[in-house]
C-alpha cells in the first residue's frame, strides 16, 4: 500500500524536475504579484511594514492558485490518471501523494524564497520567522482544498477562472489565519493561537480533503 | 425501480411520481407566498410602530432578515440533498440541489443589498466589513462557484456528482468561514462597526418579520418545484411518460 | 395608524429611498427570477414537443418506405 503512495510521490517529482521552469514560473510570479504593491500604495516604510504580510500571503495564494492544474491535468490527458483509479489501491493514497508533490514542488519553493521578498517590504527578521511557519502551516491546506477543485474543474474549458471562483472562497480563512499570525506577533499578543488554527486545519483538511478529491476524480474520469 | 417499493417515501424520489406531484403543489405555495407577503407588508407597514432609535428606516428589517435567513438556509438544504444523492444515488435530489441554487443566490444578492441600502443611513456606510456581511459576501460566491461549475460540464451525470461534492466541501467550509471572518473583524476593530447589538423589538417587528420569513419559504418552495419541473423533462425527455406529458400539453394547445 | 398621508407613506420619514429602493429591487428580482423561470419551462416545452413530433414523423416515414 506505501508503495503506491512512494512510487507516485517519486514519479511527481521527477516529472517536475524535468520540468523545473514551471517552478521558477511560479516563483517569478509570487515575486511580482508582490513587488506590484508598492508601486500601487507607495514606497512607504511602515506602511509597507504592515501590509508585508497580507500581501505576501495574498501572492502566495495567487502562486499556488496558478500552479493548481499541473496537479491532475498531465495525468489526465495521457491516461495516468485512468489507469490509477483501475488499479486495486486506494485512490486516497496515490490522491495524497500527487498533492505532496505538488506542495513539495510549489509551496515549498515559495517559502523559501519568502524571507527575501519579506526583506524588501523591511519585515523584521522576527516577524520574518512567524511569516514563514504560518506558511509552512497554512500553505498544505491550499494544496489538499486546491486539490479537490482541480480534479472538479479537471478537462473543463475555462478551466482556470472557473477554479479560481470554486477555491478562491474557500480559501479566505487560511488568508486570515496566515495574515493575522504574523500581524498578532506584531502587536504583541502571541502567534501561538492563530499557528495552531492553522495546524488544525491542515489536519482537517488531510483527513477530508483526499477522499473529496478522489471522489470528483472517480466523477472526471468516468 | 425495485428499491422505490421498499420505501414510500422513495416513491417520491421517481421523476415521473414527482414530476406531476410537484405541478399539483407549486400553485398552493405559490399563493400562500402571495398571501404572506400581503399580511407581512401590512403588519410591517400599517401595525408595526416607528422605532425610536433607526425611524422608518429599519422597515428594511422585514425583507432584510429573512433574506439572509433564507439565503444560508438554502446552502444547507443544497448541502442535505447532495448527502442524499451521494448516499442513494438519486437522480431528483441533484436537479433539486441545481434548482435551489438560483433562488439562494438571488436571497444572498437581496440581502446584501438591502443590508447596504439599511447600513447607509443607520451607520453612516453602504459597506463595513463585519463579519456577517463579509460572510454573506462570500456565500455569494459559493452560490456562483456552484452554478458555475453544474453549467460548466456538459454531461448531466458528471454535472450532477460535480455539484454535489462542491456543495458538501461548501457546507463544511461555511461556519469556518465564518468564524474566521468573525475573529478576523474583533481583531480589526478600528474598520468597522459593530452589528452584533440587536436592536429591541417591539412584537409586532417580530411577528412581521416572521411573516415574511413565511413567505420566502412558500415563496422558494413553489420557484424551486416549478424550476426543477422544468429540469425533469430535459432530463428525462427519452421516456415514456415524458412523451405522454408533451402529448398531453400538445392536445390541450 | 403610522401614516398621516399618501405622501408621508412615500417618504418614510425621510428614509424613503432606502427602503423604497430594498424593496423595489427585492420584487423586480423575483419577478425576473420568475419571468426567468417560466420562460425556460415554455422553451423547454416547446422544444421536446417538436423533437417528439420529428421522431414521429420520422418513425412513419419508415414505417411507410417498408
Amino acid at each position: 500500500m506505501l508503495s503506491v503512495f512512494l512510487e507516485v510521490l517519486r514519479r511527481d517529482l521527477l516529472l517536475a524536475w524535468r520540468n523545473r521552469a514551471d517552478v521558477l514560473v511560479t516563483l517569478s510570479f509570487f515575486t511580482i504579484v508582490a513587488c506590484l504593491f508598492p508601486f500601487g500604495v507607495g514606497a512607504e516604510p511602515n506602511l509597507l511594514r504592515t501590509i508585508a504580510p497580507g500581501v505576501l500571503w495574498v501572492a502566495a495564494l495567487l502562486a499556488t492558485l496558478l500552479s493548481l492544474h499541473r496537479v491532475f491535468s498531465q495525468d489526465h490527458t495521457d491516461g495516468v490518471l485512468e489507469q490509477l483509479l483501475l488499479s486495486p489501491e486506494p485512490p486516497v493514497l496515490w490522491v495524497l501523494a500527487k498533492v505532496l508533490a505538488h506542495w513539495l514542488t510549489t509551496a515549498v519553493p515559495l517559502v523559501i524564497a519568502a524571507p527575501a521578498l519579506a526583506l524588501l517590504f523591511d519585515m523584521t527578521q522576527s516577524a520574518t520567522g512567524v511569516l514563514i511557519l504560518s506558511l509552512l502551516l497554512g500553505t498544505p491546506i491550499l494544496s489538499l482544498l486546491g486539490g479537490v477543485g482541480a480534479a472538479l474543474t479537471l478537462g473543463l474549458r475555462g478551466g482556470g477562472m472557473l477554479l479560481a471562483l470554486l477555491v478562491l472562497p474557500l480559501f479566505v480563512p487560511i488568508l486570515i489565519f496566515g495574515a493575522g499570525a504574523v500581524d498578532a506577533y506584531l502587536s504583541g499578543t502571541g502567534a501561538n493561537a492563530h499557528l495552531m488554527l492553522l495546524g488544525g486545519g491542515s489536519l482537517a483538511a488531510l483527513a477530508l480533503a483526499p477522499w473529496a478529491c478522489a471522489a470528483a476524480l472517480r466523477i472526471a474520469v468516468e | 425501480m425495485e428499491s422505490g417499493q421498499r420505501f414510500s417515501l422513495f416513491r417520491y424520489a421517481a421523476p415521473n411520481v414527482f414530476y406531476p406531484l410537484a405541478g399539483r403543489l407549486a400553485p398552493w405555495f405559490a399563493a400562500a407566498a402571495v398571501g404572506f407577503t400581503l399580511i407581512g407588508l401590512y403588519l410591517g407597514f400599517f401595525v408595526a410602530p416607528t422605532d425610536a432609535v433607526q425611524g422608518e428606516v429599519y422597515r428594511v428589517i422585514f425583507i432584510h432578515v429573512p433574506a439572509a435567513w433564507m439565503s444560508m438556509f438554502i446552502y444547507l438544504i443544497m448541502a442535505f440533498w447532495s448527502a442524499i444523492g451521494v448516499v442513494f444515488n438519486t437522480r431528483l435530489s441533484a436537479m433539486m440541489t441545481q434548482a435551489l441554487a438560483p433562488t439562494g443566490a438571488m436571497f444572498c444578492f437581496v440581502a446584501l443589498w438591502t443590508g447596504a441600502l439599511w447600513g447607509r443611513p443607520t451607520w453612516g456606510a453602504y459597506w463595513v466589513w463585519d463579519a456577517r456581511l463579509t460572510s454573506q459576501l462570500l456565500l455569494l460566491f459559493l452560490y456562483f462557484g456552484f452554478m458555475a461549475l453544474t453549467r460548466a460540464i456538459e454531461d448531466p451525470r458528471r454535472a450532477d456528482k460535480a455539484g454535489a461534492i462542491l456543495a458538501l466541501v461548501g457546507a463544511v467550509n461555511v461556519p469556518i468561514i465564518y468564524f474566521s471572518v468573525k475573529w478576523w473583524n474583533t481583531l480589526h476593530q478600528g474598520a468597522s462597526v459593530s452589528l452584533t447589538k440587536a436592536p429591541s423589538m417591539a412584537t409586532t417587528m417580530l411577528m412581521a418579520m416572521l411573516v415574511m420569513a413565511l413567505a420566502s419559504w412558500a415563496y422558494t418552495i413553489a420557484v424551486v418545484l416549478w424550476r426543477v419541473r422544468s429540469l425533469i423533462l430535459e432530463r428525462e425527455r427519452h421516456t415514456d411518460w415524458v412523451g405522454e406529458v408533451l402529448d398531453a400539453k400538445g392536445a390541450q394547445a | 395608524m403610522n401614516w398621516q398621508s399618501m405622501s408621508d407613506f412615500w417618504s418614510m420619514g425621510g428614509a424613503g429611498f432606502f427602503v423604497w429602493g430594498s424593496y423595489g429591487v427585492t420584487f423586480a428580482l423575483i419577478a425576473l427570477e420568475l419571468v426567468v423561470v417560466l420562460r425556460r419551462r415554455k422553451q423547454v416545452v416547446h422544444r421536446l414537443q417538436r423533437l417528439r413530433q420529428a421522431m414521429k414523423a420520422s418513425a412513419r416515414r419508415k414505417e411507410i418506405q417498408e
